[in-house]
């Protein structure tokens, strides 16, 4: 056997032990400490197991109403923008793609300023914001494919697909400032959304995106070989049998699905889908077979991680998830790049 | 698989017929024809513009072109992609590494066709992968990244996945481009070679003439998208055309190891 296929296992291994890990101290650190000891017997006791329950009657409403949910959530949307980070880096063979390069986060931001403009108390019962949100993502991500697409029409390629995404996302964020501007008595309510928050995190927002994220993932963890092909250039990857187009809108399908429901849920939480995948990439090597899954462990693991930081520093108070993500991301990232600098 | 067997009059390997390339307003190449019998070493030269990669391109159905290329009889464009992947391996003159993937992930890539996209290697992709490596002696390097290889080691490398890809052809489009007189020889003889032993033909582009002239049993010199000569080296590599086409000076001398090329500087030649 030989280093490199070893390192697949073990960093597999090493992301679902930091995830477990972050898991069990995101739901016992808080404001009411519980224990993880009290947690795991509690939890065992509600599944029917014959032990008792240590935790009282508010702390087992605390933990499987607030905190699993919320932990859960953090999870899901750190591990979803980690993982379409890698693939959207893998499909534009460039390690500065990030998930919200296509429109995403432009679409997603409009969708969520228009609704909190004209409609701050939504319509009805449906969760009008996380709604307008995805569906803006999608819309943003879409405006850009086409674009590139007709732009692409003669030669073009990736290329012409990212500066289609920087057009569309300049053209949705000028409307939204209009709209912003037009409503400025909302404009404390739009910034505290595009600084991305976890605070609404209750089951309902874990049942509304875990199904697009799970279908999002699935398709993801697929085409690890696939980009693997790609990331020798798009003339040899049809050399060898494989068709870029085809797999870049399938791999940009499902990372912009999976990037439009975390985002609906969570508004704009940065860097995670910029780092996470790259501090992989130096730990795990290059290939996206290992990249992808290992982005995926190890992102949920970091914005739990955050999110913990996020609702303790300065309790009773909460800084947004967006501002610590960036805060301590940046300088652990700056630290890796001088360690591990230059080599292999 | 779409192998010519068994027929009484073997077709050739590669058979490019007419074919015309457009890009945008340029003509790139222009009803240009020719075929390449099997084993053989075909080297496509011509001056800068001639159009030499292009061709190598529209016989990798890399850019749509008019007219026809054969592969073993079958028209390459009722093939499959994954069909002509078994039959054709392309190496472009800059190949994109990827840095931090080992020189064996790059070479199993060569394995693509033989399998289904989302599909694990299986033992022959693992038996090609080790033989290409061993051909190329790049054991010893097999788990480092490619960016910590030199540029001749780089060339190797996409060697050794063009081999594991178990072609029939063989397209190098200017292969010695990123190397220096000693690496490119090294190289050219490792495909001389690989040509000999694993029954591989040869279509390589190669702006180079003196190595061109020792290397390629046949050449063909493209000039403005259009086929001008082709034929034995002896018979294309000749000081008149070379002077016509290329407007270089130059002596050619006929030896035991093909056609060698001397530059000269004009008005001194035929000292």
């Amino acid at each position: 056997m030989n280093v490199v296929q070893q390192r697949r296992p073990v960093a597999l291994a090493a992301a679902g032990a930091l995830l477990l890990l972050a898991l069990v101290a995101g739901t016992s650190v808080g404001a009411v400490a519980l224990s993880p000891s009290g947690i795991l017997a509690s939890l065992a006791h509600s599944a029917g197991l014959d032990v008792g329950n240590p935790l009282s009657q508010t702390q087992f409403a605390l933990l499987t109403q607030i905190r699993i949910p919320r932990v859960l959530l953090a999870a899901l949307v750190g591990g979803m923008l980690a993982l379409a980070g890698a693939s959207y880096q893998g499909v534009f063979r460039n390690p500065l793609a990030d998930p919200y390069l296509l429109g995403a986060a432009a679409g997603a931001g409009l969708g969520a300023t228009i609704v909190i403009a004209y409609s701050p108390n939504g319509i009805g019962p449906i969760a009008t914001l996380p709604m307008a949100a995805f569906v803006g993502a999608l819309t943003g991500v879409g405006l850009s494919y086409a674009l590139g697409a007709v732009a692409a029409r003669h030669g073009g390629g990736s290329a012409t697909l990212l500066l289609a995404g920087i057009a569309v996302t300049a053209f949705l964020t000028a409307i939204q400032t209009v709209v912003q501007q037009a409503n400025s008595d909302s404009l404390r309510q739009v910034y505290s959304w595009i600084l991305g928050q976890l605070g609404a995190g209750h089951w309902d927002e874990v049942r509304l995106v875990l199904p697009y994220m799970a279908v999002s993932t699935v398709v993801l963890l697929f085409a690890g070989r696939a980009l693997d092909v790609l990331s020798v250039g798009d003339d040899e990857a049809i050399t060898l049998g494989v068709r870029p187009r085809q797999v870049r809108f399938v791999v940009l399908l499902a990372a912009s699905l999976g990037t439009a429901s975390a985002v609906a849920v969570s508004g704009l939480i940065g860097f995670v889908g910029l780092v996470v995948p790259h501090v992989v990439r130096r730990l795990a090597g290059s290939s996206y077979r290992s990249v992808l899954p290992v982005s995926l462990l190890a992102g949920g693991a970091f914005l739990v991680l955050a999110d913990l930081v996020a609702r303790t520093v300065l309790s009773p108070a909460e800084l947004p998830i967006g501002v610590v993500t960036a805060f301590v991301g940046a300088p652990f990232f700056a630290a890796l790049l001088r360690i591990g600098g230059g080599s292999s | 698989m779409t192998a010519s067997s068994g027929g009484s009059e073997e077709p050739e390997l590669l058979d490019v017929r007419e074919v015309s390339v457009a890009l945008g307003r340029a003509q790139v190449l222009d009803a240009v024809s020719l075929s390449v019998t099997e084993g053989g070493w075909t080297a496509v030269v011509g001056p800068n513009g001639a159009g030499k990669s292009t061709l190598l391109r529209a016989i990798a159905s890399l850019v749509t072109c008019r007219g026809r290329v054969l592969i073993g009889g079958v028209d390459a464009s009722s093939m499959s992609a994954k069909e002509r992947a078994r039959q054709i391996a392309y190496a472009p003159q800059v190949p994109l590494i990827p840095e931090a993937m080992s020189v064996r992930e790059y070479v199993m890539l060569g394995r693509t066709p033989y399998r289904a996209l989302l599909a694990a290697p299986r033992g022959a992709d693992h038996e090609a992968v080790a033989r290409a490596l061993t051909r190329l002696d790049l054991e010893s390097l097999a788990d480092r990244m490619l960016r910590t290889l030199s540029g001749g080691e780089r060339q190797r490398a996409v060697l050794a996945r063009s081999l594991a890809q178990e072609p029939r052809l063989l397209l190098l489009d200017e292969p010695t481009a990123a190397l220096d007189l000693g690496h490119a020889q090294q190289l050219l003889e490792l495909v001389d070679d690989l040509r000999r032993d694993e029954h591989l033909t040869v279509l390589s582009t190669l702006h180079d003439l003196v190595l061109a002239g020792q290397y390629a049993d046949r050449i063909v010199l493209l000039t403005g998208g259009r086929v001008v000569a082709d034929g034995a080296p002896a018979d294309v590599l000749t000081a008149q055309a070379l002077a016509e086409h290329y407007g270089v000076s130059a002596e050619v001398e006929a030896g035991p190891s093909g056609v060698r090329v001397h530059p000269v500087r004009p008005g001194r030649a035929g000292a």
